[in-house]
């Protein structure tokens, strides 16, 4: 098992997809599937800008075992309402600075879940919200 | 594993001084300092010429068939690319230039991209056909194709599987001939290169059994005897306006000359080796979102800037820019379809369009399962962060990073690291004899020669 650590910033939108990039790197050198490291860059990525996007910043654990990937993204609040609708297609209260940004097209969270096999969505209001997903690389 | 590539990049041993100049400007990293010369690994190089473009001593030889190899054929014909007549100086006019081709021994010439008017069209249909991934990777490079394969194997589906303009002019011109009544194995079609790479796709092309092409000769050799002939005054008889190129055709090798043929696709021309590499990172981050085609090429200016073309990169590219408006300018007065011989034969080359599976081989993997690969890994990091991080070369890799992935691909000894001696020797744990020893193994004797180097050091002292 090996474990990686990574902070997010919230709203430092220029650095987004660097925790993805790396954990890409280190699938690809594990000689990972592909295809299975499309998907979880894919979901990371999506994982990493709902934090700066949309909340006060967070902390990423990524767990790479012989069989498949677990990561947890965790962030210190506001924490969403109501999950059931932040996770429908096109729901998205993103403000009109992020949507400039070309994001805010309320994709994000069912793309996660499209790309991922374990997906797990927890939210407390005033707390945090806790994303946890799990890709396997063999099917 | 124990496969063989074929390259035609070589390092002559006899010239190389081990200066570690093409180590440093690898794009896949596959050069490595031993015994004081550089050493390619085989299954990294792309042919991209990234080392040949830095080399102070010209060890870097690319190779080509021996000119006399077009005799063997008794109708032989050249394909020269269109920038080949941006060469030359400004008064000498297109006409001479292909003339000099055929009066250096060719019974017949054509212009490489006299197929780009067909391909674009297929290149369009290529686009609609929903199985093929987004964003679609021109092919066109095989430089690119190379490092996909080694170093992007997630973007393997995207290259697009469709052969060059080079292909199918050379189908073109074996099959009129073969129509007008030649004996098939008395044509020779000859390539006249820009590159290392287009050498390589075609003495081992990818997702193809055998190219149609018989011989490569290098564009600055050939340049050289049309050059000659040209001076001694070519034979200007032959009207060959027939196979003029389009606007289009014309640019095809130059950045946008792809992405120019499709205002309505969303694409994007990149070329250099270093900016293709960068983009490639963030296509596999999923960062980039809405391109639908990506034209890349490894030479900067595109094939203007080929390793093998004798010309400025820039003056080539404003004499073809030139060449293609004036081209234009004359087919529309005209009214003549250009390349309208080879559309006659759009069948034919639609069936033979195809090029087969691209496999993936990547040189970034530490092993085929995860649990090997995953112990290395923790061992290259813990390596790597011990060391400085100065990337300095001396342990004869590129980068601290490099060097500790080659440690633990048992390439590598950690005292090759000029920092790790120097702090062993204060250690006693090695002497100053071993460590000069380890020295000589990268860089070779005579640069620790100490007699010879007492000898320099004498007046400065
Ligand atoms: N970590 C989070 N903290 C608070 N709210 C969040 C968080 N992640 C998502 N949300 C809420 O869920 C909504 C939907 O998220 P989703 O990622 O699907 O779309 P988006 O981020 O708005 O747009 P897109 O991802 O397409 O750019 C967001 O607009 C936001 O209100
Ligand atoms: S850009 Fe053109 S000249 Fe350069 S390597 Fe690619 S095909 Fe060859
Ligand atoms: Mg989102």
């Amino acid at each position: 098992m090996m474990e990686f650590n990574f902070k997010i910033e919230s709203g430092d939108f220029t650095n987004a997809g660097s925790i993805s990039s790396s954990v890409k790197r280190a699938l690809k050198q594990l000689n990972v599937d592909g295809s299975v490291i499309k998907r979880t860059v894919v979901a990371l990525y999506e994982s990493e800008v709902n934090v700066v996007a949309h909340s006060h910043g967070g902390e990423v654990v990524v767990n790479i075992f012989d069989d498949c990937i677990k990561i947890n993204i965790t962030d210190s609040g506001p924490g969403i309402p109501d999950i059931e609708k932040a996770m429908t297609q096109g729901f998205s209260t993103a403000s009109p600075e992020v949507r400039e940004m070309g994001f805010g097209a309320g994709m994000g969270l069912p793309n996660i879940k499209n790309n991922t096999d374990d997906f797990d969505l927890k939210s407390e209001m005033g707390v945090g919200t806790v994303l946890k997903f799990v890709n396997y690389f063999k099917a | 594993m124990g496969t063989t590539y074929y390259h035609a990049l070589t390092f002559r041993d006899d010239i190389c001084i081990g200066c570690s100049h093409c180590m440093m400007v690898c794009p896949t990293e596959a050069i490595r300092v031993k015994d004081g010369k550089a050493q390619m690994m085989d299954d990294h190089c792309i042919d991209c010429g990234a080392c040949y473009k830095v080399c102070p001593v010209g060890a870097i030889v690319v190779e080509q068939d021996d000119f006399s190899c077009i005799e063997k054929f008794e109708h032989k014909v050249a394909l020269v690319p269109a920038l080949f007549t941006g060469q030359f100086p400004n008064n000498i006019t297109r006409d001479e230039i292909l003339q000099s081709i055929y009066d250096i021994g060719f019974d017949d010439v054509y212009e490489i991209e006299y197929s780009v008017d067909f391909l674009s069209e297929q290149y369009l249909e290529y686009f609609k056909d929903e199985d093929h991934e987004k964003p679609f990777i021109s092919t066109f490079c095989p430089a690119v194709i190379r490092l996909i394969q080694v170093k992007f194997p997630t973007l393997i589906h995207n290259l697009m599987r469709i052969k060059a303009p080079l292909d199918f002019t050379a189908m073109y011109a074996k099959k009129s001939l073969i129509d007008k009544g030649l004996d098939a194995d008395s044509i020779g079609v000859f390539y006249i290169s820009p590159c290392a790479a287009k050498f390589v796709a075609i003495k081992s092309p990818i997702g193809e059994e055998k190219s149609v092409i018989d011989g490569v000769l290098n564009m600055n050799f050939v340049f050289n005897k049309s050059f000659k002939a040209i001076k001694s005054g070519v034979s200007k008889d032959r009207d060959d306006f027939h196979k003029a190129l389009s606007k289009n055709a014309i640019n095809w090798s130059l950045t946008g000359g792809e992405t120019n043929n499709f205002p309505n696709v969303r694409s994007l021309a990149i070329d250099g080796i270093n900016n293709v590499v960068e983009f490639l990172e963030l296509l596999e981050d999923d960062e980039i979102e809405g391109v639908e085609f990506l034209e890349m090429r490894a030479c900067d200016e595109g094939c203007a800037g080929g390793i093998l073309c004798p010309g400025n990169r820039f003056l080539t590219v404003e004499k073809l820019k030139n060449r293609a408006d004036f081209c234009q300018k004359k087919i529309e007065n005209t009214g003549k379809t250009p390349a309208k011989k080879l559309r006659s034969y759009d069948d034919y080359l639609i069936q033979n369009a195809g090029v087969g599976k691209i496999n993936a081989r990547s040189i970034v993997k530490l092993a085929d399962e995860v649990a090997e690969a995953m112990s290395k890994m923790k061992r290259m990091f813990e390596i790597n962060g011990a060391l400085p991080q100065v990337d300095c070369g001396i342990c004869g890799a590129p980068s601290c990073q490099s060097f500790a992935e080659d440690i633990v691909r048992n390439k590598a000894d950690i005292v090759q690291c000029i920092f790790v001696q120097k702090i062993l020797e204060q250690n006693e744990k090695i002497d100053s004899k071993k460590s000069v020893e380890v020295m000589k193994s990268i860089w070779g004797d005579k640069k620790l020669d100490k007699n010879s180097l007492r000898e320099e050091l004498k007046d400065i002292i």
